[in-house]
C-alpha cells in the first residue's frame, strides 16, 4: 500500500502550519496550500488521499474545489473544516460529496479520527472495486469508485 | 396576538389624550355649526314669512268683506232709492198728493220692500200734503229742515239713523222731482234702521272682529260689540274720506294688533268699520308657532347628539388606528434593529472564528508539546494554563455559535412531535448537570390527550433546553433545594402549553421588561442570548411565550405552541 497522503487546504497559514504541526505529532503525515489553485494543482501532481478543505478562500473557493475534484478525483475524500458554515452549507457540501464537515474550533483529536475514517473509506471502495475489477465486473467497480459517500445515488 | 406579549420589549406610544379631546371639540363645534346654522336660519325664515303670510290672509279677508258689504249697502240704498224716484216718475203730482193714492203706493211698496215704515208726499213749500205711516205727521212742515234744502239741491237725502218716536231706531230716504217750472217736491220714505244691522251680521263675523255702520260724526248707526251702543259715540276714530274702500293696520284697543277695513258708502251719511283681529287664526297661529319652536328646538338637540355621538366614535377610531400604528411601527423598528444587530452579529462571528481556531491550535500544539515531552519542573503548571486557555476558546465557540444561531433564521423542517417524549428528550440532556446540583425535576402532564404538534424538533428542543438551562442556571445561585415543574396541557382543540416553572429567585419587576432583550444577562458569565433567541424561535412556530416572576418565590415560563403551525404574522 502506498503511503496516505493528506492535504490541508486554507489560507490562513498559521492556522493551518500549526494543524499540520500537531498532526504530524499524531502520526500523520500532511502537505498544505494556501488557496484554491495551489489546491488543484497539488491534487493533479501528487493525488492525495484525503484533503481538508477550507470553505472561504480567495480566488476560487472551497465549494468550487471541492466540485472539481469530486469530478477529477472521485476517489478523493474531502473533509471541510470552515470556520463560517451554516447548516445550508454543510447539507450543500454533503450533497456534492464531501465526505465529512467540520467547524472551527476543532478538536485535534476528532479531526485525527475523521481523517482515519476517510481513508478507510477510499481503501474499502478501492478494494471492492478491486474485487469486482478481478471479477471482470469493470462497469461495478467503476460505479463504486464513482458513488457518493452516503450511497444515494450517481454524481 | 397583542395581549400575550406581555413584558414584550417594544410599548406602544399612545397619544396624548388632550390632543384628540382637541380633534373632538372642533369637529363637533364646526359641524354643529354647519349643521345648525341653516336649520335656524330657515326656521326663521319660516318663521316669519308665516307670520306675515297668516296677516295677509286675514288682511285680504278684510278686504273682500269690507268691499263686498260697502256693494251691498250702497246696491240697496240704490235700490230704494230707485223705487222712490221711479213713483215720482211714474205718478202725477196729484196722484201723490191724494192720500188715498199714496196710500195704495205705500201697500205696494211695503210688499216689495218689506222694510219701509211709512211714506210721505212733501210740496215744494215744504209742507207734508199727504202722508201713509205711523206717526201723525200730515200736515207738517220741513221747510226750515237742512235735510229738505239738501233734497231738493241733491235731488236725493239719506239721513242718519235717529229714534223714533216708539224707540225704533229709523233712518230716512228721499228723492225729489220738479213737476212744472216750479220748484221740487219730495217724497220722502222712513225705514227700519234694522235692514242694516241685518245685512252686517249676515256677515257672520266672528268675535272678538265686528263690523258696525258709524256716521261721519262717528256715532253708530248699528249695535256694536266693542264700541258701545247704538247711537252712542263709537271708539274708533272717523277715518278720513276715502271714495274707495281701504284696509289698513290699526293698534287694536287691548294692545292687539288688528286689521281695520272701512269704506264711505255712497250717497249716504254712513260710513262701514269692520274691525278683525286675527284672533281665530291667531290660535292656529300659536300653536303653529309653537309646534315650530318645539320641532327646532328637538331637531337641534338631536342633531347635537348626532354629532356627538360621531365625533365620538370617530376620535376614537382615529386614536385607535394611531396607536395600533405607533405599535405596528415600533415593532417594526425594532425587528430591523434585530436583523442588523443579527447580521452584525453573524459577521463578527464569522471574523472571531478563525483567529479562535488559531489559538486554538496554538495552544494545543503547546499541550501537545508539554504531554509528549518528560517531565519538567514546569510541566504541569503549563498543562493547566493551556488547558485554561483551551478552555476558554471552547467558550468563545458557543458565544460565536450561538450568535450565528441567533442572526440566521433557520427554515423549519416539520415533523409530528409528541411533546411528552421531546420533554423527556430535554430533560435528559441535562439531568446529568441537574443531579450534581441537587435539583429535582418533575413532569406533570395535566391532560391525557394532548394533541402531537407539527413543528421543528430542533428548534422546540432549544427553546426547552434555553429554558431549562435559565432555571438551572437561577437554582444554582439560590441556597435552597431546587425544583423545575415542567408542566403540559392542552390549551383548547388547537393549542399545547409548556410551563417551566422553578423556586429560584426570581426576577424583579425592572428585569422583567427586558428579559427578552438580545444581550440582556444578570449572569456574569451569560451571554444574555437565550431567551431572545428563544423568543424569535417561538414567534417563528407561530406561538405564544409568557413570564411569570416574584422576587424569593420562583419564575415560571409558559410556552404555547399552536397544534398545526400557524404563520406569525408582522402585526403580532
Amino acid at each position: 500500500m502506498k503511503k496516505f497522503k493528506l492535504l490541508l487546504v486554507d489560507d490562513e497559514e498559521e492556522f493551518v502550519r500549526a494543524l499540520a504541526e500537531r498532526l504530524k505529532m499524531r502520526d500523520l503525515e500532511s502537505d498544505t496550500v494556501f488557496d484554491g489553485d495551489q489546491a488543484l494543482s497539488f491534487v493533479d501532481e501528487k493525488e492525495p488521499d484525503v484533503m481538508v478543505l477550507d470553505l472561504k478562500m480567495p480566488g476560487i473557493d472551497g465549494i468550487e474545489v471541492l466540485r472539481r475534484v469530486r469530478k477529477t478525483y472521485p476517489n478523493l475524500q474531502v473533509i471541510i473544516l470552515t470556520g463560517h458554515g451554516t447548516e445550508k452549507d454543510e447539507e450543500r457540501a454533503r450533497r456534492l460529496g464531501a465526505f465529512d464537515y467540520m467547524r472551527k474550533p476543532v478538536d485535534i483529536d476528532d479531526l485525527v479520527g475523521r481523517v482515519k475514517k476517510a481513508y478507510k473509506r477510499k481503501l474499502d471502495d478501492l478494494s471492492v472495486a478491486a474485487t469486482f475489477a478481478e471479477a471482470g465486473e469493470f462497469d461495478t467497480a467503476r460505479e463504486i469508485m464513482n458513488e457518493d459517500d452516503d450511497g444515494s445515488g450517481k454524481r | 396576538m397583542a395581549d400575550s406579549m406581555f413584558k414584550t420589549p417594544w410599548r406602544a406610544e399612545v397619544g396624548k389624550k388632550k390632543r384628540y379631546l382637541f380633534l373632538w371639540r372642533w369637529v363637533v363645534i364646526a359641524t354643529s355649526v354647519v349643521a345648525l346654522s341653516p336649520m335656524v336660519i330657515l326656521s326663521f325664515v319660516n318663521y316669519f314669512q308665516y307670520k306675515r303670510a297668516l296677516h295677509e290672509e286675514v288682511g285680504e279677508r278684510a278686504r273682500h268683506v269690507t268691499a263686498s258689504t260697502k256693494r251691498s249697502l250702497e246696491f240697496f240704498l240704490a235700490q230704494r232709492r230707485s223705487a222712490l224716484t221711479f213713483i215720482t216718475r211714474e205718478r202725477t203730482f196729484e196722484d201723490l198728493g191724494d192720500q188715498a193714492k199714496l196710500e195704495a203706493i205705500f201697500e205696494n211698496l211695503q210688499d216689495v220692500l218689506g222694510d219701509i215704515v211709512d211714506l210721505g208726499f212733501i210740496d215744494s213749500g215744504g209742507k207734508q200734503i199727504s202722508y201713509v205711516g205711523p206717526y201723525d205727521l200730515k200736515g207738517k212742515n220741513y221747510s226750515e229742515q237742512d235735510w229738505f234744502h239738501e233734497v231738493t239741491i241733491r235731488g236725493y237725502y239719506v239721513s242718519d239713523v235717529f229714534m223714533g218716536y216708539r224707540h225704533i231706531p229709523h233712518f230716512v230716504i228721499a228723492v225729489a222731482r220738479k213737476w212744472g217750472a216750479g220748484k221740487p217736491c219730495v217724497l220722502r220714505a222712513t225705514i227700519d234702521s234694522d235692514i242694516l244691522a241685518q245685512q252686517i251680521r249676515s256677515l257672520n263675523i266672528e268675535p272678538p272682529s265686528e263690523a258696525f255702520l258709524i256716521n261721519r260724526e262717528g256715532v253708530l248707526q248699528t249695535p256694536s260689540r266693542n264700541q258701545g251702543n247704538l247711537l252712542e259715540k263709537s271708539h274708533v276714530d272717523v277715518p278720513p274720506y276715502s271714495e274707495q274702500w281701504v284696509v289698513r293696520e290699526a293698534g287694536g284697543s287691548s294692545g292687539k294688533t288688528s286689521i281695520l277695513g272701512y269704506a264711505y258708502i255712497n250717497s249716504s251719511p254712513f260710513i262701514l268699520i269692520i274691525i278683525k283681529y286675527p284672533a281665530t287664526s291667531l290660535a292656529n297661529w300659536f300653536n303653529l308657532k309653537r309646534g315650530l319652536w318645539l320641532f327646532l328646538i328637538f331637531s337641534m338637540i338631536v342633531t347635537v347628539l348626532i354629532i356627538m355621538t360621531m365625533a365620538t366614535y370617530m376620535v376614537s377610531r382615529i386614536r385607535e388606528a394611531d396607536s395600533h400604528r405607533a405599535m405596528v411601527l415600533h415593532k417594526v423598528e425594532y425587528q430591523a434593529k434585530m436583523a442588523s444587530l443579527g447580521r452584525m452579529a453573524a459577521g463578527v462571528a464569522h471574523e472571531i472564528n478563525n483567529p479562535m481556531a488559531i489559538i486554538n491550535e496554538k495552544a494545543g500544539m503547546l499541550k501537545d508539546i508539554a504531554t509528549f515531552k518528560d517531565d519538567f519542573s514546569y510541566k504541569d503548571k503549563t498543562l493547566q494554563l493551556v488547558d485554561s486557555i483551551l478552555h476558554s476558546v471552547e467558550r468563545c465557540s458557543r458565544i460565536t455559535h450561538r450568535l450565528l444561531g441567533f442572526a440566521k433564521y433557520i427554515d423549519v423542517k416539520i415533523e409530528a412531535i409528541d411533546m411528552d417524549i421531546l420533554v423527556k428528550e430535554v430533560i435528559g440532556f441535562l439531568e446529568v448537570e441537574a443531579n450534581y446540583r441537587n435539583i429535582e425535576i418533575k413532569v406533570d402532564v395535566l391532560d391525557d390527550n394532548i394533541p402531537t404538534i407539527k413543528s421543528d424538533r430542533g428548534q422546540l428542543q432549544q427553546v426547552l433546553l434555553n429554558m431549562l438551562n435559565n432555571s438551572l442556571n437561577a437554582l444554582a445561585e439560590s441556597g435552597r433545594d431546587g425544583r423545575i415543574l415542567i408542566t403540559l396541557n392542552s390549551e383548547g382543540p388547537d393549542h399545547v402549553s409548556v410551563t417551566i416553572e422553578d423556586n429560584g429567585p426570581g426576577i424583579s419587576k425592572e428585569n422583567l421588561t427586558h428579559i427578552f432583550e438580545p444581550f440582556y444577562t444578570t449572569r456574569s458569565n451569560g451571554t444574555g442570548l437565550g431567551l431572545s433567541i428563544t423568543y424569535g424561535i417561538v414567534e417563528k412556530l407561530g406561538g405564544q411565550i409568557e413570564t411569570k416572576s416574584e422576587v424569593g418565590v420562583g419564575t415560571s415560563f409558559k410556552v404555547t405552541l399552536p397544534v398545526k403551525k400557524q404563520n406569525s404574522g408582522s402585526g403580532s
